[in-house]
């Protein structure tokens, strides 16, 4: 509730991983309670917030639980009760976790996930991927996403101001890379402990269940009768959040001197051929989409800083004068597009904006994806654009053996 | 440094509502509170709350008093008046505080809210029982008749 009695000296320049950079953001907010467990790449962020707590730099309460499902649980149970609660997770441990994290959004309790991406089994794999993230989508999170442990910090940070704003009070993840982010160390540019807490400031009680002079049930049972209203002012303040989450990015700039945006642009002032991905996988693009300029082809790269919730006017002002726009996600598509795809193009339906729109699926699994890969699916959309139409709208990229493309556009 | 405990700042005042005027059942989805929270008691209640009757207190709309769960029962307790010593075992042992007592003397049965688990039944010391479970259908008075006998 209040912030924590002993500060840390940090350098200007710290050199963390993102687990790391999680766990400093996680402590200088003076978390109440963290109820977690572990899962490989995440273990990290709650073992380095662990250590802070060993060392005496924590006053608040660490719950080692029986599972994920549990963990999150802690979490909603010390969030009624009036706490401050964060937690962190990946892959195998978030689908455990998945029916709780409907609870915690839809009894409106501000909790935040610091959410390594990982890939779901089977088969059995840590690295990183979205499918996580892509699990999450529906369950009413505000979800964030971070491409570097510096901006995970941030978003931590950011997390809990927006998720805890008296016009939100929303849960919210914040989701970086697993491997390639969080055991990654880089330079991190850390504010001082005072000026962090102040920045997301102290935490807003909503009907707390430990508020004895006022009585109240948490968690109740609606049928038919109340249940659309309370997931419809649900939906209604998620749509309305983007309001309060740019006001939250524009004050933590103030801070810090680093401006988030709802939607991340590079090269997007005349770009034709556009790259729509997500994570780290936007900062390869951005070098590759510099690389194309070197060969005349006009291309440029957007991410979701915030995926949901979605951003579909931005996405269609953006590409408005786009001529290809390739949608890359990170994720197994399970017989479908993926995500991003989807996204865009219901994003676009409605205008005049025709981009040849096409999907590609990559990285499964943690499989690399380098600035060469990047340069090749631009040229492809390039030539597209040329022939005037794709062949498929859904094609793999990294993939060994024969070429796997679905959906021809030949109707 | 830590700040001084301050209850009066933690709490969103916008966000705290109570809406007296007007029934949950006349309410849109913006008049609900965030989360579905239900309250206990219409305004703040303090201690001395425990010293008034539930009959005689403020309770909300959505208090669980007023949801009526009576037929979630397919057996019921009934009470013969004339065996029972006042022990209040089963009062004690309700999980749904559906035995009413006051000064230590047993009023009757909240069929309104008892579901029928039949552990004042249990519980009852008397010889025959003075609480014994009937089908929810057997008219109380018929259930009087048939009490069973001492053993």
């Amino acid at each position: 509730m209040y912030r924590n009695k002993r500060s840390m000296e940090l350098r200007d320049v710290e050199v963390w991983d993102g687990n790391v950079a999680n766990s400093h953001a996680l402590r200088q907010a003076s978390v109440d309670v963290v109820s977690a467990y572990p899962i490989t790449p995440s273990t990290g962020t709650v073992e380095a917030y662990a250590s802070h707590h060993a060392n005496g730099y924590v006053d608040g309460e660490i719950i080692m639980t029986e599972s994920e499902h549990a963990a999150m649980s802690g979490c909603i149970g010390a969030a009624a009760a009036g706490a401050r609660a964060a937690t962190a997770t990946s892959s195998q441990g978030l689908a455990l976790m998945v029916e709780t994290l409907y609870q915690a959004a839809g009894m409106r309790l501000p909790i935040v996930l610091c959410m390594i991406n990982r890939a779901l089994a089977a088969p059995l794999n840590v690295n990183g991927d979205h499918s996580d993230m892509y699990l999450a989508n529906q369950t009413g999170w505000i979800s964030l996403d971070a491409c570097t442990p510096e901006e995970s910090y941030d978003l931590v940070l950011c997390a809990f101001k927006i998720g805890e704003h008296k016009d939100v009070r929303l849960p919210v993840i914040v989701n970086q890379d697993g491997f390639l982010t969080s055991h990654k160390a880089q330079n991190v540019r850390p504010l001082k402990d005072e000026v962090a807490y102040d920045f997301v400031g102290d935490y807003q009680e909503v009907n707390s269940m430990l508020n004895f002079d006022k009585p109240v049930t948490h968690g109740v049972q609606t049928e038919s009768d109340w249940h659309f209203e309370h997931k419809a002012k649900q939906h209604n303040t998620m749509m309305n959040a983007p309001k309060v989450i740019q006001e939250v990015f524009d004050e933590y700039a103030k801070v810090s001197g680093r401006q988030y945006n709802m939607v991340e642009t590079h090269n997007m002032e005349d770009a034709e051929i556009v790259i729509v991905c997500m994570g780290t996988t936007y900062q390869t693009a951005q070098i590759a989409a510099d690389q194309m300029r070197a060969e005349g082809i006009k291309a440029g790269v957007i991410m979701p800083r915030v995926f949901r919730p979605t951003q579909l006017e931005t996405y269609a002002k953006l590409l408005k004068n786009a001529k290809a726009v390739v949608c890359m996600d990170r994720s197994a598509p399970g017989g479908q597009c993926g995500l991003l795809y989807n996204d865009v193009a219901g994003s676009l339906f409605n205008t005049s904006a025709r981009p040849i729109l096409t999907n590609i699926i990559y990285g499964l699994g943690g499989r690399d994806i380098n600035v060469e890969n990047l340069k090749g699916i631009f040229r492809q959309a390039a030539n597209d654009v040329e022939a005037g139409k794709a062949e498929t709208i859904q094609r793999f990229v990294g993939v060994r053996g024969p070429e796997l493309k679905y959906y021809s556009m030949e109707g | 440094m830590a700040k001084e405990k301050d209850l009066s700042t933690r709490v969103v005042p916008e966000l705290a509502g109570f809406n007296v005027e007007k029934s949950i059942w006349e309410m849109g989805w913006d008049e609900l509170v965030p989360g579905a929270a239900c309250f206990s008691f219409e305004g703040e209640i303090d201690h001395t709350v425990v010293n008034v009757q539930p009959e005689n207190r403020a309770y909300a709309e959505t208090n669980s008093i007023n949801k009526y769960v009576g037929d979630w029962r397919v057996v019921k307790p009934v009470w013969k008046v004339d065996l029972c010593i006042d022990c209040q075992n089963c009062w004690l042992y309700c999980p749904d505080t559906s035995i009413i007592s006051r000064d230590k003397e047993m009023v009757g049965i909240d069929y309104d809210h008892c579901k029928g688990c039949g552990i004042c039944s249990e519980v009852c010391p008397t010889n025959p029982k003075s609480l014994v479970m009937f089908t929810e259908q057997t008219k109380n008075e018929d259930a009087l008749n048939q009490w069973p006998e001492k053993q």
